[in-house]
């Protein structure tokens, strides 16, 4: 099963964190949804968030892409407080989120998606009289985007006709597109078989190069395969980060989480 | 005088308020439960003051009328959510607007049909047609009077509906949270059905009591639904309370609006002002009050949704 | 096959005026004005609600204000329609302006209702101003003067200049579409989370292309004042508005033409019964309900894949 690992570069020790929460709180009515969370992520490290449904790693992407307020804490990128920026702002900045739930343009071909999201960043929106079709320079770089997320014979179709798989693969596909600084990945092998998840991990991998990736996954043979350093999250609060290692042998996570799940990923077959 | 003249201009914007909360009730509802914009709602409003004139005149009595108009709205709402609004909930708002636009189309020249272009008379009981003496050096319309009483009545009995019966609870539930209300199960279509019946009573009452003090005509319905709209844009989709606070909002802004704007430009500016720029801006003001609330709350006052 | 289509009735359109004459047709010159007017209107109703899917009930506003600029400037002196129709563009511009930045702060059912609370706002206003005639509306004493030797006292010549400018407009929605800017604002309709997590700023778009939407209208409106030399109130009541989307549910949501074959469809139809009944929104009323309930696509959709395409995706 592990055969296929690759190896994990060091993250450089005392390097700046690329992104930092600090604090970050979040609740809704008597429920608190994120309770003071605080993590980091460094430069070129593939950080994953792991953690039981309802513990609030949903919550804390919306909080960290922009599109719910946090009550409390900060939110640094990249030296910037962004923690009031609005969702957009902060893409053009470099901090761009996939979905779990696949968010993609099914009226429009695969090419067309890609395009959107490289349009988005190279040059201005605001021209109302010249056909895209005719940006020589905007398709190419989407063709190679759509290559890269090895989507390359499937450019023409219409999104909505898609393979599941294809389709998580090209929603991962359009927040690369958006050539980020980081990426944060909400479950991007959600309802994908394991021949389908063997397509991604490689992708994401050899993502690590360019950027830096919070990734929230509940399939912990991926987490283990792909993480620099992981961080639990339980009840909405962050009970652990380190090493796939230390997180392996780290008593509170195994007895609040990992029991289970640890097993079966070191054992074999997830 | 002035202080007087204020008291009664209040209790007038306390009575409009008080029927728009009818209108804006059934409307807030549908629009929660059923996540639905009816634009027909206005329809029902001015069916219901057609059939109270035609029965009033029939059995000679506003107050025999005004039930039976309540009942056969209630079943011709009943009807058009069988038949149309159905149809609509899973579709788009687009389809929605366009289809409940067509029931407006019909409506109105139904009513054409059958009553004729000019506008009908309604009158109010006889019992109820003069002024009435709320203290001393204070008399007031008893039929206006008499309306406030009802909204007040029906605002009540609506509460306790909603907060203390299970039905109402439900009711409750399903507009601030459509899921649950999918999620209760079985008799959820009746449910909805029964509401709208429900609301379309509410609307048939408004329209029987403001019949006497408003012209019975094709359009009116139109008119006061845009206002329902304005209320509950206000108020927040959904939520009852919502309705309530801003019809009374609405109604007080509106009605001391029309009366003292002008008062107050004639005053600060000229004459010529304020009889020009007057109606002009006094019709704008509950907007603008729309404009701010949205600008503050985008959810409106009591947001029903979280 | 559509460029065929559409160059052969651009060319009967050129050809009707010379043809009406001897036909004894000069009535529909008239007629065929007003039915181009309502085109216009209604494609830039298209551009934002079949392209861009905002659905906004309050688009007579604009076509009501551009109306009431022209005419207004008219009685202030301003006769040149070099100076009041571009005027008039700019001032409905500034309406839309003003009613987007608020309205499309909201979505859903809310943005209907306040799109549809403003322009009954402006209509209020309208019968409040009684320094241009309140309730009774004002009267154009001449058509805009337009120079260059012609004058739109003419029908045919007043019919070539609607008949350029609905040309036009068509082209400039097709352009438009095609464009960086419409294929974010079609994007937006599609998925405007996504669009915002890909880094555009998607109310900015939205808020440009209603005012867009909205100086096209006003230009509708100013023709439309020319075209009966009288303007009133009810030319933004939402009735209008609910007529535009009428027309273009008609012919097809986010189609090309489909505010032109809906503008076509529902003047026609309604001309065709008006002589035998007093009653023909009833009538329309009954053929809206089962269009929406039964064609949701359109006519246009009838026949198009790609309109078919465009309001599916609703």
């Amino acid at each position: 099963m592990n055969q296929t690992h690759t190896t994990h570069p060091q993250p450089r020790q005392g390097s700046a964190p690329v992104l930092e929460v600090r604090a970050l709180s979040k609740r809704f009515g008597g429920l608190v949804a994120t309770d003071q969370v605080s993590l980091d992520v460094r430069v070129g490290e593939v950080h994953a968030l792991i953690g039981p449904n309802g513990a609030g790693k949903t919550t804390l992407v919306h909080q960290l892409s922009g599109t719910l307020a946090p009550d409390a804490g900060q939110i640094v990128f990249r030296g910037n407080d962004i923690t009031r920026l609005p969702a957009h702002a902060r893409v053009l900045r470099g901090l761009v989120r996939s979905y779990q739930i696949t968010s993609i343009f099914r009226q429009h071909s695969v090419l067309d998606n890609v395009a959107l999201a490289v349009q988005a960043r190279s040059g201005s929106s605001f021209r109302f009289w010249h056909a895209v079709r005719n940006e020589q320079t905007l398709f190419d770089e989407a063709r190679t985007i759509v290559a890269r997320v090895g989507l390359a014979d499937r450019a023409d179709v219409l999104a909505a006709n898609l393979a599941h798989g294809e389709q998580r693969q090209l929603e991962v596909g359009l927040a690369v597109a958006t050539r980020p600084a980081m990426l944060l990945l909400d479950e991007p092998m959600a309802g994908m078989g394991p021949e389908e998840s063997e397509r991604l991990i490689p992708l994401i991998d050899g993502l690590r190069q360019e950027v830096s990736i919070l990734l929230i996954e509940h399939d912990m043979d991926a987490v283990f395969r792909l993480a620099d350093r992981i961080s639990v999250l339980v009840s909405g609060r962050v009970i652990a980060t380190g090493t796939p290692e230390e997180i392996r042998a780290n008593a509170d996570v195994k007895r609040a989480y990992l029991g289970d799940e640890l097993e079966s990923a070191t054992g074999g077959q997830a | 005088m002035s202080g007087l003249f204020l008291f009664e201009q209040a209790l007038n914007g306390l009575q409009f308020g008080l029927m728009l909360f009818l209108l804006a009730a059934g409307l807030t509802l549908v629009f929660g439960i059923m996540d639905t914009i009816n634009l027909a709602h206005g329809s029902l409003y001015m069916l219901g003051a057609y059939m109270t004139a035609t029965l009033a005149q029939a059995t000679g009595s506003f107050v025999v009328a005004v039930p039976l108009a309540l009942v056969a709205t209630a079943a011709i709402g009943m009807l058009l959510e069988l038949a149309v609004l159905r149809r609509l909930y899973t579709r788009d708002h687009m389809s929605q607007v366009l289809a409940t636009f067509a029931l407006i189309l019909i409506a109105n020249d139904s009513v054409r049909m059958i009553w004729g272009p000019q506008p009908i008379s309604l009158n109010p009981p006889a019992a109820l047609a003069g002024p009435i003496d709320l203290f001393p050096g204070m008399s007031y319309s008893s039929y206006r009077l008499a309306i406030i009483v009802v909204g007040l009545a029906v605002a009540a009995l609506l509460y306790l509906l909603v907060t203390r019966t299970r039905t109402g609870m439900l009711v409750r539930a399903g507009a601030s949270n459509r899921e649950m209300a999918t999620a209760m199960g079985t008799n959820i279509k009746v449910l909805f059905t029964c509401v709208f019946g429900f609301g379309a009573a509410l609307c048939a009452l408004a329209g029987a009591m403001l019949g006497p003090i408003l012209a019975v005509q094709v359009g009116m319905g139109e008119d006061i639904l845009i206002l329902a709209f304005v209320v509950i844009v206000i108020g927040g989709i959904g939520s009852i309370r919502g309705a309530l606070v801003g019809s009374l909002l609405v109604g007080l802004v509106d009605t001391l609006g029309r009366t003292f704007l002008p008062m107050i430009l004639r005053e600060t500016f000229s004459p010529q002002v304020a009889s020009n720029a007057g109606p002009a801006l006094a019709s704008i003001l509950i907007y603008v009050l729309m404009a701010a609330v949205l600008f503050w709350k985008p959810q409106g006052l009591f947001p029903a949704r979280g | 096959m559509q460029r065929a289509l559409t160059l052969a009735a651009l060319a009967l359109a050129i050809a009707f005026p010379i043809v009406a004459a001897p036909l004894d047709l000069d009535f529909y010159i008239g007629f065929a004005s007003r039915v181009m007017i309502y085109a216009i209107a209604a494609t830039s109703l298209n551009l934002i609600l079949g392209y861009g899917g905002m659905v906004s009930f309050g688009h007579a506003a604009f076509f009501g204000t551009g109306a009431y600029v022209v005419a207004i400037a008219m009685t202030h002196g301003i006769d040149s329609l070099w100076a009041s129709w571009p005027l008039a563009m700019a001032v409905s511009g500034v309406v839309a302006l003003g009613i987007g930045a608020i309205s499309l702060r909201t979505r859903g059912v809310y943005f209907i209702m306040i799109t549809l609370a403003f322009a009954q706002m402006m209509f209020f206003v309208f019968i409040g101003l009684k320094a241009y005639g309140g309730e009774e509306g004002l009267n154009m004493p001449y058509r805009s003067l337009i120079g260059l030797g012609l004058n739109l006292k003419d029908d045919a010549t007043f019919y070539y200049v609607v008949l350029a400018l609905l040309t036009a407009t068509v082209y400039l929605l097709r352009r438009l579409i095609d464009s960086r800017f419409g294929r974010v604002v079609q994007a937006i309709r599609e998925n405007e989370a996504r669009m915002e997590t890909i880094g555009f700023s998607t109310y900015r778009y939205k808020l440009i292309c209603f005012v867009i939407a909205g100086m096209v209208c006003g230009l509708a409106g100013a023709l439309i004042a020319n075209q009966t030399r009288y303007v009133n109130p009810n030319l933004m009541h939402w009735i209008v508005s609910g007529d535009m989307m009428i027309m273009i549910i008609l012919g097809g949501l986010g189609y090309r033409f489909g505010g032109v074959l809906g503008a076509i469809v529902m003047l026609v139809l309604d001309e065709a019964i008006s002589p035998y009944t007093t009653y023909s929104k009833i009538v329309i009323g009954f053929v809206l309900l089962a269009v929406v309930l039964f064609a949701p696509r359109g006519l246009a959709g009838l026949f198009d894949r790609k309109a078919a395409r465009a309001a599916g995706s609703h």
